[in-house]
C-alpha cells in the first residue's frame, strides 16, 4: 500500500479562460514550472512523469523545454477524465518504491478554443461508436442524458437535484478568482430555463470549455518535510473499471448504474485508514451533473438511488454532510479533464482553498465516473 | 483511431469486422441478429471474439423477435454532427431486447419505417414502451435499426 509514503508539495496552474494565446505545451511547461516553484524543487531534480494518454505534449518535450536530468519513470494513463488521479497514483507508487525521487503530474488542453472532440467524426466508424452514431447519439453529454433519464425514472430524482449540483459549483466559484466563472451567479430560475444540451440535460449540466494546464510536484514523506509548504499525503489511490466493462457505460449491456467508479472506491476504501463517514470535503468529477449523484452511491456517502437526496439541505456547502467541488469545478471553474479538482484538495489540506471547510483534514478527490477512472484520498 | 480519415459531413456510419458483420448483414435481411456463446448458448452484445460467462471461442448467430421495450431516451440539440443539427430536436431510444433485456440497442422512435427521426414528438415517448425494429436502408452496404410502436 501507498498509505501516506508520499506527499504533493507543489501545485500550480496557468490562469483558465475559453482562449488563451499559449500553446498546450506552453501551458504545460508553464503550469509544471509554476508547481516546482511552488514546492521549491529545481527542474533538474525531476526524474518522473505521468500525464493522460489524451495529452498532446509529449514527455520528451516537457523534459526539452524544463532542463530535466535523466528520467527514470514515466507513464500515461488512459480513458481521458478518468485518468486524473491515476496520474498522481502511478507516481505515489513509483516515488513510495524508490524508482523515482522527484515526480510530476500535469495536464495541458485546449478545450475551449480548440476543436470539439465531437464536432466531426470519421466518415466510417469502427469502434464502439458504430453502434450509437448512426442515430445521433454523438457527445459525451448525449451519453449521460440516457443515463440521467433512466435514473429519474428509477429513483424520482428530478432537475432540481441536478440543480443542486450546479449551484453549489457555482456558489463554489463565485468565491474563487481563478475561476471562469467568477463572478457571475447563477440562479435556480436560470438553471430551469436553460437551453436544452440533451434532454433531460441543460446547457448547466454540462462542464465548461476551457484552456488552461495544471501540475503538482511529488516526493517522498521524508522529503517532503523540508519542503515550502505543509505536505499534503497520498494516503491512498485506486483505478477502477467495473464489471461489466464497456468503453464508455454500461448502457449495452449488465447494470448501468454500477459504473467504473464502484471499483475504484472498493480498492480506494480498502487501502485507507478513514471511512466515507470521516470524509466532510471532496472534490467530484463533474463534467456532468448526473456523474456527481452516481458517485455519492458508488463512494459509499448513499445508498443506491439516493445520490440525489444527498444533495438536499445544504449538504454540500461548506460546513455541510460532504462540502463538494470547493473551487467550482468543471462545472464553474474551467474543464481541464478534471485535474483542477486534484490541485483544489491540495489547497483544502493546506487550508488556503477560497471555500476552506473548517477543520478538513482528509479530502477524497475523484475521477470520472463513466469511464475507466481513479481517485485518492489526501490528508494534511 | 488514425487522423488521416476523412471526416464526414454525412451521415457516420458503420465498419463490419470479421466479429461484428452477421449482426449488420442480418439488419441488411430485415432481422435483429444476436450473438450467442456456440458453448452456453448466452447472448452477448457488442460481438466480440470470447464468450465472457464460459471462454469459449465458439459463436452462433441467433435471429431474434425484433421485440423491446424503451429503457431510456433523449433529445439532442445543436451543437451536433453537422449532418444531425437540421433535423434536431430529435429523439434517441435505448431499447432493451424482448430475449434479453440486459442487452440494449441504441436507436430512433419512428413513426414509420422510411419516416425521419424527428417525426414522433418526443413529449409522447414513454419508459417501458413497447417498440419493434424496422429496417432502413442507408446505402448499398448499411441497413440501420429503428424503431417504431407496437401495440
Ligand atoms: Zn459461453
Amino acid at each position: 500500500m501507498i498509505k501516506d509514503k508520499a506527499a504533493i508539495v507543489g501545485i500550480a496552474e496557468t490562469a483558465f479562460a475559453r482562449r488563451l494565446e499559449a500553446s498546450e505545451c506552453e501551458l504545460a511547461s508553464m503550469a509544471i514550472l509554476a508547481a516546482l516553484e511552488d514546492a521549491g524543487i529545481a527542474p533538474s531534480e525531476v526524474d518522473a512523469l505521468s500525464s493522460y494518454t489524451m495529452e498532446r505534449t509529449e514527455e520528451i518535450e516537457i523534459a526539452g523545454n524544463l532542463g530535466f536530468g535523466d528520467i527514470r519513470f514515466f507513464s500515461q494513463v488512459g480513458y481521458g477524465g478518468g485518468a486524473g488521479c491515476g496520474t498522481v497514483l502511478h507516481l505515489a507508487m513509483a516515488v513510495a518504491s524508490g524508482q523515482a525521487e522527484v515526480a510530476v503530474a500535469w495536464r495541458s488542453r485546449k478545450r475551449g478554443s480548440g476543436p470539439r472532440v465531437w464536432a466531426t467524426s470519421a466518415e466510417r466508424l469502427y469502434d464502439g461508436y458504430k453502434y450509437t452514431r448512426p442515430y445521433g447519439l454523438v457527445r459525451p453529454a448525449d451519453e449521460l442524458a440516457v443515463l440521467t433519464r433512466r435514473y429519474m425514472h428509477e429513483f424520482g430524482a428530478t432537475r432540481e437535484h441536478l440543480a443542486n449540483v450546479a449551484l453549489t459549483c457555482r456558489r463554489m466559484a463565485n468565491n474563487n478568482p481563478r475561476a471562469a466563472m467568477y463572478p457571475k451567479p447563477l440562479t435556480r430560475e436560470q438553471y430551469m430555463a436553460a437551453r436544452w444540451i440533451a434532454e433531460p440535460l441543460c446547457l448547466y449540466d454540462n462542464c465548461l470549455e476551457t484552456d488552461g494546464a495544471l501540475a503538482c510536484v511529488i516526493v517522498s514523506a521524508e522529503r517532503a518535510r523540508d519542503c515550502r509548504h505543509r505536505p499534503v499525503y497520498i494516503h491512498a489511490g485506486a483505478q477502477g473499471i467495473s464489471a461489466p466493462h464497456p468503453g464508455f457505460m454500461n448502457d449495452y449491456c449488465g447494470t448501468p448504474f454500477r459504473t467504473p467508479s464502484y471499483a475504484a472506491a472498493k480498492a480506494l476504501w480498502r487501502g485507507s485508514d478513514f471511512k466515507p463517514d470521516d470524509i466532510k470535503v471532496a472534490q467530484i468529477y463533474d463534467a456532468f451533473t448526473t456523474m456527481v449523484l452516481l458517485s455519492f452511491e458508488a463512494y459509499g456517502f448513499c445508498g443506491r438511488g439516493e445520490g440525489a437526496a444527498f444533495t438536499e439541505n445544504g449538504a454540500l456547502d461548506p460546513g455541510g454532510r460532504l462540502a463538494l467541488n470547493t473551487s467550482g469545478g468543471s462545472l464553474s471553474e474551467a474543464y481541464v479533464h478534471g485535474f483542477n479538482l486534484i490541485n483544489e484538495g491540495v489547497r483544502q489540506m493546506r487550508g488556503s482553498s477560497a471555500n476552506q471547510v473548517p477543520g478538513a483534514d482528509v479530502c477524497l478527490v475523484t475521477s470520472c465516473d463513466d469511464v475507466p477512472t481513479s481517485a485518492l484520498i489526501l490528508r494534511n | 483511431m488514425a487522423g488521416d480519415e476523412k471526416m464526414i459531413a454525412s451521415w457516420p456510419l458503420p465498419t463490419t469486422n470479421d466479429h461484428d458483420a452477421p449482426f449488420w448483414q442480418g439488419a441488411r435481411r430485415g432481422v435483429v441478429v444476436m450473438e450467442a456463446c456456440g458453448s452456453c448458448g448466452k447472448l452477448r452484445f457488442p460481438p466480440r471474439p470470447m464468450c465472457p460467462s464460459c471462454h469459449s471461442r465458439q459463436q452462433q448467430w441467433r435471429e431474434l423477435s425484433g421485440r423491446g421495450r424503451i429503457w431510456s431516451f433523449i433529445v439532442p440539440h445543436p451543437p451536433l454532427f453537422p449532418v444531425f443539427n437540421p433535423l434536431a430536436p430529435y429523439n434517441v431510444i435505448v431499447v432493451e431486447l424482448e430475449e434479453e433485456p440486459a442487452i440494449r440497442l441504441v436507436g430512433n422512435l419512428v413513426s414509420e419505417p422510411a419516416g425521419p427521426i424527428n417525426g414522433v414528438s418526443a413529449e409522447t415517448i414513454r419508459i417501458g414502451e413497447p417498440v419493434q425494429a424496422v429496417f432502413v436502408p442507408v446505402t448499398d452496404d448499411v441497413t440501420l435499426i429503428r424503431w417504431i410502436r407496437r401495440r
